[in-house]
């Protein structure tokens, strides 16, 4: 087998163990990405050859190598307020519409599916915070999940570097909510405990509990094959609620799967489930 | 197209800066220190002010003092961008008058960012 040939195997075996792990595929005009984010570990683990790194992928177990590999492949991407325009109109008029539809119950559940490292769950939780009145005595529960274990113990850990916390941010909101201390900006009390954070695979069903008013899953089913994506949306179709909305990132769709959502007219990537799903009873109750 | 004006004592901070402002599609004019911005701005009033705190002659702190004296200097946005950090000084230039607040370094992005909550972009 000649080098290339050797190497070709490698990021084969690579790009199938991110497969299986998370879903998400590489597809071959993104392979180069591989030797790029693997860099770190490879050198961190001393390997220096494809079949270095072919024999540690076929042994038995897992000492953590493997593990160190999905997560150098995850894209943890992220920013406060990503695409602006699509919070403003949840403040302005979606969150609006569901504190009058949620009036009697004066409850309200919200899932940040794919949060990486916390800034979009933190950016709704600030939303709700600056509306103030509007949802004084309700209950709010934001659930904020992602399959990568370093990018959620950041979340929760949540403190932002200097350059990671005016990403996106105002200056006002960042002294609101924001205390600096020697390791970077950290995320008010108030708004911490707004938010619970779990390591979850989309993939693995829907979180246990009430379901959902909001779902964001932004930026995440664009990773997915077809196979996976099928399967994330049953996720998502099961976790919302019956009048919930499912928000996703610019320039993806689920029209794929007609049978399970339909879009928001003028809804900015929003999406509610089909008349056919709201036939049904709810699998779960709150 | 709107105008920028960079006001910094470094040159490379300067180059950059105006890299990144015409590619966000505005005019960029320089200054090193708040005594010559003032002077720009009395000739021309820019729409953006991209401004650093600690400068010779006159800092950025002094230069928005007065900037923001006249009524014409109340017009533009003023953006600071600098490498001082703590909640103090953050404070300190809002309540100057400052819109917003760039810590360096910075990238395109986030200074496109900033922009656009100011509405500059």
């Amino acid at each position: 087998m000649t080098k290339t040939e050797l190497h070709q195997l490698a990021v084969d075996m690579v790009s199938k163990l991110l497969h299986r792990r998370t879903g998400q595929a590489l597809s071959a005009d993104r392979h180069w990405r591989i030797d790029t984010a693997l860099e770190t570990v490879l050198r961190h683990r001393g390997i220096r050859s494809s079949e270095d790194l072919i024999v540690l992928l076929t042994e038995p177990g897992d000492s953590g190598f493997k593990e160190e590999l999905v997560e150098a492949l995850l894209n943890n991407e992220t920013y406060f307020y990503r695409d602006r325009q699509v919070f403003d109109h949840l403040a302005a008029e979606v969150l609006p519409a569901m504190a009058r539809e949620k009036g009697a119950s004066r409850r309200l559940t919200i899932w940040s599916a794919g949060c990486s490292t916390g800034q979009e769950p933190l950016t709704m939780a600030m939303i709700l915070l600056d509306q103030g009145e509007c949802w004084k005595g309700w209950d709010i529960d934001i659930l904020a999940t992602d399959v990568s274990g370093s990018a959620i113990a950041t979340a929760r850990r949540g403190v932002y570097s200097n350059f990671e916390i005016q990403r996106g941010l105002a200056v006002g909101q960042m002294l609101t909510h924001f205390e600096e201390g020697a390791a970077g900006w950290r995320a008010s009390d108030r708004l911490r405990e707004m938010i619970r954070f779990e390591r979850r695979n989309l993939l693995e069903g829907p979180p246990s509990g009430a379901k959902f008013d909001l779902i964001l899953c932004r930026n995440l089913l664009l990773y997915l094959d077809a196979g996976a994506r099928r399967v994330a949306c049953g996720t998502l179709q099961s976790a919302l609620a019956p009048h919930g909305r499912l928000l996703l990132g610019g320039g993806e769709t689920v029209l794929e799967h007609s049978e399970m959502f339909r879009p928001v007219k003028g809804g900015c990537g929003l999406y509610k489930l089909t008349g056919e799903r709201l036939a049904e009873p709810a699998r779960r109750t709150a | 197209m709107k105008t920028c004006l960079i006001v910094d004592d470094s040159r490379v901070i300067r180059k950059v800066s105006r890299h990144i402002v015409e590619t966000l599609g505005m005019s960029a004019e320089e200054a090193d220190n708040g005594r010559t911005a003032l002077d720009h701005c009395r000739a021309s009033m820019p729409d953006v002010i991209l401004l650093d705190w600690n400068m010779p002659v006159m800092s950025g702190i002094e230069f928005i003092n007065a900037l923001r004296a006249s009524p014409e200097g109340r017009k533009p946005k003023v953006v600071f961008c600098t490498t001082e950090y703590d909640p103090g000084h953050i404070r300190e230039a809002i309540a100057a008058g400052a819109d917003e607040y760039v810590m360096k370094p910075f990238d395109q992005e986030t200074l496109q960012l900033k922009f656009e909550l100011i509405g500059m972009a």
